[in-house]
């Protein structure tokens, strides 16, 4: 050290030699990170545009495919869009109604809704406006357990345990049918609605709430009256993100709803839904390039419109109604 | 004359005065009314909040009474067996450590980057934010699409690669790594006509390699040199070409080195760990990339909230110091963010753990009784093997996929677990 400084001391010029020589190497290390910052920024767009890619791919690949579909001699825009008879298998009589698959998922949605949205949105209340915060410890948790278990549990606890008691309860029901493949799935949606329209609720301003109570409302009031219409938006949204998971549900529907396409409003018969049909062709061994082939892409884009065209009304509801309090 | 109408005014305000009692004294029976139907609707929504609760628990008590009389060391180490009591479920298990593992290291760095470009290089520009904005709102609808269809689309876009390379239809690849093929000859001796008088001699198999897929088979000469498995190590031999009725040598290991001279080859293939192909057919990266269009919307997303938790007092003093922007989010942002991106990571990767559709549709049901060996492997996960025997009619299979789900449930509650105390840390550390 002491000789260090001595020899710097003793000769200027080297110092000198010394500075320019640092400053040069600080000029070099900035040109580098210059360099790694404009690379690193260009890498980091190519990952957002990924997800651009991803949109368009599937949109390109549906899209497409869809229309090699519609070239098919047995199949006719008319008859696809305005059957209900799905027989894409049987050979001579081959009839490609869509119709026959979407009354299918309408049927198990209603039946999910039916369950999940009284529910899921009374739970949210309590949640939001009445538990205790010990409560809400411990509910919180199971929703999210509920949240994570996956779909094919559902479905055979549907197949299972809901068809068995179903059918202990009424005769009629089949082994496959929609009621319990809808009660399952609503079982599924149950905490999409509860968590989303408690975010919901939550982010009512705390102003309202005191205001309704300070005016000597009780929670009820404070709730129906001022803090709902408040988040309405937010929970239409919350509906509506909860209906498209419904209808883009797979395996429950697979396991438990049953394969025979028609168009019904009978809970007890067995159905198909568009989900369903494309698990169908998968499984099974159709793998020749042929019409019924082709008919999964087709199927897949109607479901790939249905539910992006509710996510994404339910997308732009939550932004209106999230920048009205900002 | 003007007292009339005073006297009515006074009247009228009488009645007034009245009815404004009536009016108050309903309201407050109202009020009573008001607080015991706000105590009513409390004790619905205690009831209803229980319903959850009591979902769960019957949800998860019917599946353990079912499954757990199955579970068997059997299950965990077995290769799905057609008879029930051997069937077990090794290879989806290890199918499931391979597809989400893969999966994991391909989605954590476009998902994190994604999310750091979003909230951390905001652009000024008006025009580039318009971009931002339709990225992220379009993040948000692929978080809505069916995992299903990202399943039709892996089918498309990675098991056939849009049918530019390649043809599946004919399970030929336009272009391999790592794959050696050889022609496979029996011996006489394992011919069960020719083995007349030969039955002394050993059964063979001999093997020829081939510079290309598509040659035409070979066509064994006497002398020629092939290879022979012996244990694990490949020996080569010098085989003898003849004629199955001509005269046959009395020496039975000269004799297990015959061939017929009419034997048709067998093409077989040996693929290293590292094999690769394109297009990627029905194999264990097609499943990962197909997982991973599933998940990158909720790896985003979680991780846009982890860092938008960090306060900007930490980013604005790593800037005054003169940190670039980079150095801001690599030194600064990101380590802060860590817990909160890595829970969000692993709830997604148990996601991706359950997920069925997708894999069903790109691996269809095939009978799989090996763990995958390369990238390019066909495979079965634990989900779709739980599918598999659930949608049996025997009673006996559906007992194993309770046992099934138990196991899976098991890995996935153990995520869950780590993915909470992860987070309590989280919030302690903040505290």
């Amino acid at each position: 050290m002491n000789r260090d400084v001595a020899e710097s001391k003793s000769s200027s010029t080297s110092l000198d030699v010394r500075v320019r020589e640092l400053l040069s190497r600080g000029r070099k290390d900035l040109a580098t990170t210059r360099f790694k910052e404009i690379a690193i920024y260009f890498a980091l767009i190519g990952c957002g545009l990924f997800s651009l890619l991803i949109t368009v791919s599937i949109i390109g690949v549906l899209l497409t495919e869809t229309l090699r579909f519609f070239q098919f001699d047995e199949v006719t825009v008319t008859n696809f869009l305005g059957s209900a008879d799905w027989t894409p298998l049987l050979g001579e009589t081959k009839s490609f109604g869509i119709w026959g698959l979407i009354s299918g998922t309408l049927l198990v949605t209603g039946i999910a809704m039916a369950f999940a949205i009284p529910l899921g949105l009374v739970t949210a209340i309590y949640l939001s406006e009445y538990a205790p915060r010990k409560v809400r410890d411990i509910l919180k948790p199971i929703l999210e357990v509920l949240a994570g278990i996956p779909t094919v549990v559902y479905g055979f606890f549907a197949l299972m345990t809901i068809t068995p008691f179903l059918q202990w309860l009424h005769e009629g029901f089949n082994v496959y049918n929609a009621m319990s493949a809808g009660l399952a799935v609503g079982i599924l949606c149950f905490p999409t609605v509860c968590s989303l329209a408690e975010d919901a609720l939550q982010s009512v301003p705390k102003s309202l709430r005191d205001g309704a109570l300070g005016l000597g409302g009780t929670r009820f009031d404070a709730t129906i009256k001022v803090i709902l219409p408040a988040a309405l938006s937010g929970i239409i949204s919350a509906f509506l993100l909860a209906v498209a998971r419904a209808i883009g549900e797979t395996m429950i529907v697979a396991l438990a709803a049953g394969s025979r396409p028609q168009a019904t409003i009978d809970p007890r018969d067995e159905i198909q839904t568009m989900t369903g049909f494309m698990v169908q062709m998968a499984g099974g061994d159709v793998s020749n390039f042929g019409t019924e082939y082709f008919s999964m892409y087709a199927v897949a884009f109607t479901l790939f419109l249905i539910t992006l065209s509710l996510t994404m009304v339910g997308n732009i509801v939550r932004r209106r109604y999230r920048e009205t309090y900002e | 004359m003007s007292q009339a109408p005073q006297e009515h005014d006074r009247l009228k305000g009488q009645e007034e005065s009245s009815q404004q009692g009536q009016e108050q004294q309903r309201r407050l029976r109202n009020s009573v009314g008001r607080m015991l139907l706000d105590h009513y609707f409390r004790l619905a929504c205690i009831g209803i909040a229980c319903i959850s609760v009591v979902v769960l628990v019957f949800l998860i008590g019917s599946i353990i009474t079912q499954g757990v009389p199955s579970l068997s060391w059997t299950l965990l180490s077995g290769t799905p067996e057609p008879e029930p009591s051997e069937a077990g479920a090794w290879p989806a298990i290890a199918g499931t450590i391979w597809v989400c593992t893969i999966c994991a290291l391909i989605t954590l760095p476009i998902g994190i980057g994604t999310a750091v470009l979003i909230e951390e290089f905001k652009p000024r520009s008006r025009w580039a934010n318009r971009i931002f904005s339709v990225i992220q709102l379009n993040i948000s609808n692929l978080a809505g699409v069916p995992s299903v269809v990202y399943g039709i689309l892996g089918l498309t876009a990675f098991v056939s690669m849009f049918g530019l390379v390649g043809s599946l239809k004919r399970g030929e690849s336009s272009f391999e790594i790592g794959a050696i093929y050889y022609d496979q000859f029996t011996n006489l001796a394992s011919d069960p006509f020719m083995s007349m008088g030969v039955e002394d001699a050993k059964e063979r198999y001999f093997l020829a390699p081939v510079i290309s897929p598509s040659d035409p088979p070979t066509v064994a000469k006497s002398g020629m040199e092939m290879f022979e498995y012996q244990g694990d190590q490949k020996i080569p031999v010098k085989i003898e070409v003849l004629d199955p009725f001509g005269e046959l040598p009395s020496d039975p290991d000269a004799l297990s080195l015959a061939i017929a001279a009419d034997t048709v080859p067998g093409r077989i293939s040996e693929k290293s760990w590292y094999y690769f192909s394109l297009p990627f057919g029905r194999g264990v990266l097609a499943g990962s990339l197909t997982l991973m269009l599933v998940i990158l919307p909720v790896i985003i997303i979680s991780s846009q909230e982890a860092l938008r938790s960090v306060p900007s007092s930490l980013r604005d003093g790593a800037r005054g110091l003169g940190a670039t922007p980079w150095q801001v989010v690599w030194n600064i942002t990101l380590p802060a963010a860590a817990p909160g991106i890595l829970t969000g990571s692993i709830l997604a990767m148990s996601r991706a753990i359950g997920e069925t559709a997708p894999i069903l549709i790109i691996a269809g049901i095939v009978y799989i009784r090996n763990a995958p060996q390369h990238l390019m492997d066909s495979y079965t996960v634990l989900p779709l093997q739980i599918y598999n025997w659930t949608s049996r009619p025997q009673e006996e299979f559906h007992a194993i996929a309770a046992a099934g789900i138990v196991v899976l449930l098991i890995i996935l509650l153990s995520f869950n677990a780590i993915a909470v105390i992860l987070r309590q840390r989280m919030q302690n550390k903040v505290r």
